[in-house]
């Protein structure tokens, strides 16, 4: 295991180089000049233009750009956003409320979907896994942001339970309905899978098994059958959480958080590179460490997986 | 053969029964599909006693599973649904028992045997704990006692360092020793009847006479009655005691194992008997029962084998034949033997 864990980490190495490359690429050949899009309509000096695009290495070749900016990001310096703030600051400000959210979501996802799932597959062809499969249906055909807009409008603006916008990020209570909207699409998705793996595991030789032994049906669900059905739901769980931290830009846009997925609409917006790159780098890394935690959960989970 | 436990040593637990262990009785069960009623066993009879084997034998799809599932009570109804018939366990009928008691005859006192161990054994969990399970279900047996008895258990069926292999998991054995634990696991609580279905088919042909002479040697230890599903003739001579062949849903012949091989009494068991390859007919070419099995969703009327019978007359196209009690030359009965066929003596004679 130890030398399997090893071997995954030197093997983020070059992932980690190409992804950063490849977005340091897109961002610096897109059309459009970043330092004049900070003036906007205003006329600037050449001298000063000159100066910013001296001091953001803009003069030089993009792979000296993309080897200086690696050099700075081993030290933990992501470089200074066009506004002159820190990126390392801008990210600190953000990242806290992106996880504070994916939190949010993650709880639903996991007691809500689980639950719907759990309620369908063990009743197949019942009132409520009927109702499940139609109420996922909805959610996962409907796009986020008219589900996002919907909510907002029903429960803040009509019904007025909750603030229409998060004023503060740090009161859980707010991110309730943020989260729930963020937390939809996968909720619908592990309730489903949660379903399907039920009914497979439902059909096993080794569930007739526990049947023939003589187990009370609570041993033989809650022993057997849940430890198998829930293992491919575990994984993708995992897997959603690290989705979930890249941020939601259109969640955290319908609800004005200033998160992850927000800076970055906005970076984005206004050709600003460092931030960009910067955020980028860092969710890499997060979903390379999320995608290492899921194989290595998988293993403790199913007995059959080994890595060696 | 009729009491339980006067030979065994064991207590006279259910003392004043006297009957045979189980007992099936003109059992019906149906499946609904997509294509319509698939009738799997249409009047299934039979019986076994403490210390006894039956054999069932019979083509695939003849509804000997479904059959045994039925008597473990392990049928997923729906689809399926048992119409009619009787299942009776030391005389008491299971089918009308409660959910409970039912259960509780299951693995303690009726364990079942499957074919595919690999499958049949919960792959996340350690064979200790699955096996150790049987006792903290019914005994109440702690987790750590639970283990020393599954160590034991493993002992039993000789699975060579079983302290050390307790904590091992299923995909970590090999065919033969995993089902030695799917053995030790039906015997863990000493039941009265263990049925097995087709308990040696998934394993390599080097193991599989080890595997039933085990199962063979802890029968006779344990003086169990013990349903032996198989298709391999050449087993069932060696140890079962009885013979039920069955077709299409029904058992077509019975007969004690000799009997049945010297002389059988139904042209479907004439024609498997035919089917097994002999040394002393060396070259001549194998007979195989012309036909296909019957379609469980349209049987034939009459007799279900008529169409691949060789001795087919009219009648066994209008009539369903019952059992018939068969009877020797001087015309007294055969005990054990009956056969559902109208000519069931001419077959008798031809043997
Ligand atoms: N769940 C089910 N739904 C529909 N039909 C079924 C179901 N289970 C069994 N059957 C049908 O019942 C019939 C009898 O099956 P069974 O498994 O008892 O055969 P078998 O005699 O054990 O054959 P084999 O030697 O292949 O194991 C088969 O034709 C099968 O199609
Ligand atoms: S009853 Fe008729 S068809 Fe059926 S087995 Fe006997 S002879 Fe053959
Ligand atoms: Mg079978």
């Amino acid at each position: 295991m130890g030398s399997y864990v090893l071997r995954r980490v030197l093997q983020m190495i070059p992932v980690f180089f190409g992804a950063t490359l490849l977005i340091f690429l897109m961002v610096y050949t897109l059309p459009g000049d970043p330092i004049a899009a900070m003036y906007g309509d205003k006329a600037a000096d050449p001298a000063t233009v000159a100066n910013l695009r001296h001091k953001f290495y803009l003069d030089q070749p993009v792979w000296k750009q993309y080897l200086h900016y690696m050099g700075n990001v081993l030290t933990l310096d992501f470089g200074t956003s066009f506004t002159g703030r820190p990126v390392s600051e801008i990210m600190a400000d953000a990242f806290p409320v992106t996880i504070r959210l994916a939190l949010v979501a993650f709880f639903f996802e996991i007691v809500i979907g689980l639950t719907l799932g759990l309620v369908s597959g063990l009743k197949r062809g019942s009132i409520g896994d009927t109702l499940v499969l139609v109420l996922t249906l909805v959610v996962i055909s409907i796009p986020v942001f008219v589900l996002g807009y919907i909510a907002q409008t029903v429960f803040a603006i009509n019904l007025g339970w909750v603030t229409a916008t998060v004023q503060d990020s740090t009161d859980i209570t707010q991110l309730i309905l943020p989260g729930l909207v963020l937390a939809s699409l996968s909720l619908a998705y592990v309730a489903r899978l949660t379903r399907t793996s039920l009914g497979e595991n439902l059909r096993a030789d080794y569930i007739r098994t526990a049947t023939a032994k003589g187990l009370p049906r609570r041993t033989i669900v809650g022993r057997h059958l849940l430890r198998n059905s829930l293992i491919p739901v575990v994984t993708f769980l995992g897997t959603d959480l690290g989705a979930l931290m890249g941020g939601a830009i259109v969640t955290e846009g319908i609800f004005n958080i200033q998160g992850v997925g927000n800076i970055l609409y906005k970076a984005i917006n206004q050709k600003e590179g460092p931030t960009v790159v910067g955020v980028v780098t860092i969710l890499v890394i997060v979903y390379l460490v999320a995608s290492l935690v899921v194989d290595l959960l998988y293993a403790v989970l199913d007995p059959r997986i080994r890595y060696a | 053969m009729s009491s339980t436990a006067v030979d065994t040593g064991k207590p006279a637990r259910d003392a004043p029964y006297q009957g045979p262990l189980l007992e099936v009785r003109d059992l019906h069960v149906e499946f609904k599909t997509r294509d319509g009623l698939v009738k799997a066993v249409n009047g299934v009879n039979y019986s076994v006693s403490a210390g006894e084997t039956l054999a069932v034998l019979g083509e695939s799809g003849s509804g000997k599973s479904v059959t045994a599932q039925a008597i473990m009570g392990i049928l997923d109804m729906p689809p399926a649904r048992i119409p009619q018939g009787e299942i009776r366990y030391r005389g008491q009928d299971m089918l009308t028992m409660d959910k409970e008691s039912r259960r509780k005859i299951r693995g303690q006192k009726i364990a079942m045997i499957f074919q595919d161990a690999l499958s049949s054994l919960n792959p996340v969990l350690t064979v200790g704990f699955q096996l150790g399970e049987m006792f903290r279900a019914h005994h109440g047996t702690s987790r750590k006692e639970a283990k020393a008895k599954a160590i034991e258990l493993m002992d039993r069926v000789r699975i060579p360092a079983a302290k050390e292999r307790v904590g091992d998991y299923p995909h970590q054995f090999s065919g033969g020793m995993r089902q030695r634990i799917m053995i030790a696991m039906a015997l863990a609580l000493e039941p009265d009847l263990i049925i097995a279905d087709e308990p040696t088919t998934a394993l390599d042909v080097t193991v599989q006479a080890q595997v039933m002479d085990l199962l063979a040697e802890l029968q006779a230890e344990y003086h169990m009655g013990l349903i032996l599903i198989t298709h391999d003739l050449g087993v069932v001579a060696d140890v079962a005691d009885k013979i039920a062949v069955m077709y299409a849903g029904r058992i077509v012949e019975t007969a004690p194992v000799h009997d049945l091989y010297a002389r059988p009494a139904h042209p479907y068991t004439r024609g498997l008997l035919d089917s097994i390859p002999r040394l002393d007919q060396k070259g001549q070419e194998l007979y195989a029962i012309k036909g296909l099995p019957p379609n469980l969703l349209r049987i034939p009327p009459g007799c279900a084998f008529n169409p691949r019978c060789p001795r087919a007359q009219d009648i066994c196209r209008q009539e369903v034949p019952k059992l018939f009690q068969v009877t020797g030359p001087d015309g007294a009965e055969l005990t054990g033997r009956q056969s559902a066929c109208f000519f069931w003596k001419e077959t008798l004679d031809d043997a």
